[in-house]
């Protein structure tokens, strides 16, 4: 039979019942002891600080660059609607750059969504197994290409065609952006809305096709609504993704700087604008500053995307959580 | 009933029903199973199964855990296929048709089925009894409404929850939600009913209301009941089925005849409680 160890004292004396002390030996010997069976929380709490750290210094150096612009143009200047950092006068509106930014971003969920959420479907309640797979590993694949690819392929092939197709002087617009940010923001909407799918109980759709509904009642009645708002978020940050790409968008946007409801259209988003001037710009100067304001908006957009799809996704595991 | 938009769900009397089977089939038995096997990949989970589950009254599955109860309540209502890599083998009969060829979708209208956990949907008690009726393309709201109160009346829920149908249906308590479960089943006015351990999620005095409410349910239709419970099996069934291990039908009949004295001293023994 196994006596508790150390656990219960029946010598009488006063004290607690269950001696939680922590064993401690002596000396050099004591520390490595420790040492070899504590390592792991020092470690931890070095790179999370490190990494917390990273975080601030961005956010700090981030804002202090963009600060100077409310001082310069004031914050209506810097919403106005003319970019020209180069004219004279110079205008520093951001409106364009962020009414680009949308009008791809809109247009490329518009695309990815529904495709994706099929793709979810599909790979949740239809495919056998072998296919679940295949499809998966094939999103994988999307999802680890290099945006310069993307952006290669949109340029050589897709602004081609629809320069063909719509008679256009140049292939490259907000249309072609769009497109191509839907298929980069396709893998991480389709996995995520299938981890959503996934995560709804079995039982409702036995339920469900107990009582006569075909797959696809079951589907749309049933297992997408359950999943909700783990949809919501997986759409969500599939924006983030889209309004955050930088490298395929500059390539084929075509990257004028107006504000525009037409696809057929270039425009430049926040990031190209960015990317595009950072580099011709003198460090200090009121574009300097400008550019980092447009990397706050952008900033500012991803924590909003990212917050609001952690809090839907957070919803849904308490929804099921059991 | 045909509905104003014309769509339907089945209402033929049990009468009705019983007149038909004897007069065309010259039989009383609504299901009837010949050599029916049934296999999960290379596993099988039933041998040879042959029986008639009379239309009248509570006919009780029994067995030890295992067995292929389950599997045998499921394949008749086609619930088995759903999951990967089955087979069946021998013929079920529903209503003198084959039921393994017929549209798996077709037969679950006319057999509905209340599980062993419950698992309402996350939706208003409300939508969860309309569920079957929607799905079946009943729109009108007055229908609906009208089915909706007729099914929980029928499982016995209608006093307790007609004040707050649009509460979610979740928030009910474990007995409640069962009899939920059966109320969302008979919303589509099935012919048959199959139930799979019930109960078995449940106190005493919840599965003194589903037994109560499986006896009255039984006067208009057919139900079929999966227990491992002998006691309730003696108080609610007319015809008893006992399976053994391997998914073998021991013994068939009339619950009386079984429990005073059964064919098989394996039977007997189960009964008794010496294993199982
Ligand atoms: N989905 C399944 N996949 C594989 N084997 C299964 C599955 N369901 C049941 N079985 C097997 O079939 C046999 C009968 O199961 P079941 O019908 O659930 O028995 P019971 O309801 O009598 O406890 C068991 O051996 C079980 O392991
Ligand atoms: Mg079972």
């Amino acid at each position: 039979m196994r006596r508790p160890a150390r656990a219960l004292r029946d010598d009488g004396t006063a004290g607690p019942p269950l001696d939680l002390r922590p064993i401690r030996k002596a000396g050099l010997r004591g520390l490595i002891t420790i040492l070899k069976e504590r390592w792991d929380r020092p470690v931890f709490l070095a790179l999370a600080s490190v990494s917390l750290i990273a975080l601030g210094l961005i956010l700090f150096f981030i804002f202090r660059e963009a600060a100077p612009i409310l001082r310069e143009t004031g914050l209506s200047g810097f919403f106005g609607t003319h970019w020209n950092p180069t004219g004279s006068p110079a205008s520093y509106g951001a409106l364009p750059m962020i009414a680009g930014s949308a009008l791809v971003t809109v247009a490329a969920l518009v695309l990815a969504i529904p495709l994706g959420f099929a793709a979810a479907a599909f790979i949740a309640e239809v495919a056998p197994r072998w296919m679940k797979d295949v499809a998966k590993s094939i999103l994988e694949l999307l999802a680890g290409v290099p945006s310069v690819i993307y952006g290669f392929f949109g340029l050589m092939i897709v602004a081609p065609a629809f320069q063909r197709a719509f008679g256009l002087s140049t292939g490259r617009t907000a249309l072609t952006a769009s497109v191509i940010l839907g298929i980069m923001a396709l893998p991480t909407i389709a996995s995520l809305a299938e981890d959503a799918l996934t995560a709804v109980p079995n039982s409702y759709r036995e339920a469900s096709m107990a009582l006569g509904a075909s797959r696809w009642q079951t589907i749309r009645r049933v297992t997408f609504p359950a999943a909700f708002s783990g949809l919501i978020g997986a759409a969500i940050l599939g924006m983030g993704r889209a309004v955050g790409e930088t490298m395929a968008v500059l390539m084929v946007a075509g990257n004028a700087p107006q504000i525009t409801a037409s696809l057929l259209r270039p425009v430049r988003t926040l990031t190209s604008a960015i990317a595009l001037e950072m580099g011709e710009t003198a460090m200090g100067s009121t574009h300097y500053h400008a550019l980092f304001a447009l990397g706050v908006v952008l900033l500012i957009i991803a924590l909003v995307t990212n917050g609001l799809a952690e809090w839907f996704r957070g919803r849904l595991a308490r929804k099921h959580g059991r | 009933m045909v509905t104003q938009d014309g769509a339907t769900v089945t209402a033929r009397s049990i009468d009705a029903t019983r007149d038909w089977l004897e007069r065309n089939l010259h039989s009383t038995s609504i299901i009837e199973t010949e050599r029916f096997g049934f296999f999960y990949g290379r596993e099988q989970a039933l041998r040879e199964v042959s029986l008639g589950i009379p239309i009248d009254g509570v006919t009780a599955i029994m067995g030890p855990s295992g067995c292929g109860k389950s599997t045998l309540l499921r394949a008749f209502n086609r619930m088995n296929e759903l999951y990967p890599n089955t087979r069946a083998e021998g013929t079920i009969r529903f209503l003198g048709q084959d039921l393994l060829k017929a549209d798996p979708v077709a037969v679950r209208r006319h057999i509905g089925m209340v599980f062993q956990r419950p698992n309402p949907f996350p939706k208003s008690i409300f939508d969860n009894i309309a569920y079957g009726p929607r799905v079946h393309g009943i729109r009108h709201r007055a229908h609906l409404a009208e089915l909706v109160e007729e099914s929980l009346r029928r499982a016995a829920l209608w006093d307790e929850v007609k004040d707050h149908l649009k509460k979610s249906a979740l928030s009910l308590s474990g007995g409640q939600q069962q009899r939920l479960g059966i109320a969302r089943a008979l919303a589509v006015r099935p012919t048959v009913l199959l139930m799979d351990e019930p109960c078995s999620a449940l106190d005493p005095k919840a599965t003194d209301r589903i037994e109560t409410t499986t006896r009255e349910l039984a006067q208009e239709l057919t139900v079929v009941i999966v227990t491992h419970n002998l006691q309730q099996a003696g108080r609610i069934s007319d015809h008893v089925a006992v399976l053994l291990a391997g998914g073998v039908l021991a013994e068939f009949g009339s619950t009386r005849t079984v429990f005073a004295s059964p064919f098989s001293e394996q039977v007997a023994d189960y009964l008794s409680g010496r294993f199982g």
